[in-house]
């Protein structure tokens, strides 16, 4: 069993990390995140006080429209192909699998998204102290967001237009999760944080039975 | 070699609102095929999902021992990789060795599976269920987009399969050239 979710694993990771045809992959979710970093100055002009005051919550706005980017292609493709259909088969349980999906979604987006926010928070104009926040901020926020894509992508996989009801539906779900979030950089903020944890934690704790509770309730 | 046995009692299935059949019942062992047969839409698939344990029946339940292998519409491959590549995925699952089948795949393990025909996918797909080391064999359509020298391959393999104690079920609309072979006629299960 260990081995087979291993060999389950190593698979989601690379097609996620990677990509493939009709799938992207993780470099598309991170272009859009410095795109709207870079964007924004323009938007607003160069008013460094200004920018600096709104920049991180700017880089939260990016990071979670960023996570929303590869919902469609998280569940439907394998759903499409019977992968799941398959796995259930073999006795592989659809909440270990799906766990394993939220670690390497999470892996492909999140990851980057704190490797990219040093180079946002420069052109955002944030200092050294608000991007540790941003940073510590987004390693407690992006499992959530990745618990809560996952959940999303299973209930709207096999749906036509699932990708935009994907969309409509993941904003509402996190926006608890930006407000903490974004919430931790104001003065005095830093109970935001604890918040967003306890957010992202709740999250990742429904998120692999909601969605192999959607993937069986698919198959009827 | 661990026994087989796949037995229904009283299965039926509804979809939408709508009865499809229903008081389908038989018991298969050690060595034996079933055909389900009957027209488009009469709920052949769906029948096969209950065997699979993939759908709930609307009535009735079904008792297998022994693995099962389903091999449907839906392949299961990675479609951009070499079917070498993606075959090799299920063996790290299944890890039941080498498939004694032979369906003359050889030469097309470094194609990606999207440039395989129907026929060429259809038969990677009978390559998995049999490189599984199921027991019990679940064929929706096995014949379908095989060409005459395929189809036979498909049918010898399943009778290797039964050689060995295994069982099959196939649904089919064809007719097929299998030994002892049972047959169950959805239309005489109609509501």
């Amino acid at each position: 069993m260990i081995r087979s979710l291993w060999a389950i694993f190593r698979r989601d990771l690379t097609l996620l990390l990677m990509g493939a045809p009709g799938r992207g992959g993780a470099l598309l979710p991170l272009l859009f995140f410095l795109a709207v970093a870079m964007l924004y100055p323009f938007a607003v002009g160069p008013d460094a006080k200004l920018l600096a005051r709104t920049g991180a919550g700017v880089i939260w706005v990016a990071a979670l429209l960023a996570a929303i980017l590869p919902l469609d292609r998280l569940v439907e493709p394998d759903l499409e192909a019977g992968f799941f259909d398959q796995w259930a088969l073999r006795g592989i349980a659809e909440e270990g699998v799906l766990t394993l999906r939220i670690v390497a979604h999470w892996l492909s987006f999140g990851v980057p998204l704190m490797l990219a926010a040093p180079l946002a928070a420069g052109l955002l104009n944030l200092d050294g102290a608000q991007l540790w926040t941003v940073e510590v901020g987004l390693l407690l926020g992006t499992p959530g967001l990745a618990a809560i894509g996952v959940t999303i992508a299973a209930l709207t996989a096999g749906l036509r237009a699932g990708a935009a009801l994907g969309g409509l539906l993941a904003i509402p779900l996190t926006v608890p999760l930006l407000i903490f979030g974004a919430g931790s950089l104001q003065p005095g903020g830093e109970g935001g944080l604890l918040l967003l944890a306890a957010s992202s934690l709740a999250a990742l704790a429904i998120a692999p039975f909601a969605a192999a509770g959607a993937i069986r309730a698919g198959r009827e | 070699m661990q026994p087989a046995r796949l037995a229904a009692y009283d299965l039926a299935c509804r979809r939408g609102d709508r009865l499809l059949f229903r008081g389908v019942g038989f018991e298969l062992h050690q060595g034996d095929a079933l055909q389900l047969a009957g027209p488009n839409g009469i709920g052949k698939s769906s029948l096969m999902r209950i065997l699979a344990g993939l759908l709930r029946p609307y009535n009735g339940h079904v008792e297998h021992e022994g693995t099962l292998a389903l091999a449907d519409e839906r392949p299961a491959l990675d479609a951009h990789r070499p079917l070498g590549e993606a075959l090799a995925f299920w063996r790290e699952i299944d890890r039941a060795g080498e498939a004694r089948a032979d369906f003359g795949l050889e030469d097309l393990l470094d194609v990606p599976v999207r440039y395989l025909s129907t026929g060429q996918r259809k038969r990677a797909a009978l390559a998995r269920m049999a490189a599984s080391g199921a027991r019990i064999w679940l064929l929706d359509e096995p014949l379908n987009g095989l060409d005459a020298h395929w189809g036979a391959s498909a049918q010898a393999a399943i009778e290797a399969h039964r050689a060995l104690g295994g069982i099959a079920v196939i649904a089919s609309h064809q007719p097929l050239q299998l030994q002892r072979l049972k047959k169950l006629a959805l239309l005489e299960y109609l509501p």
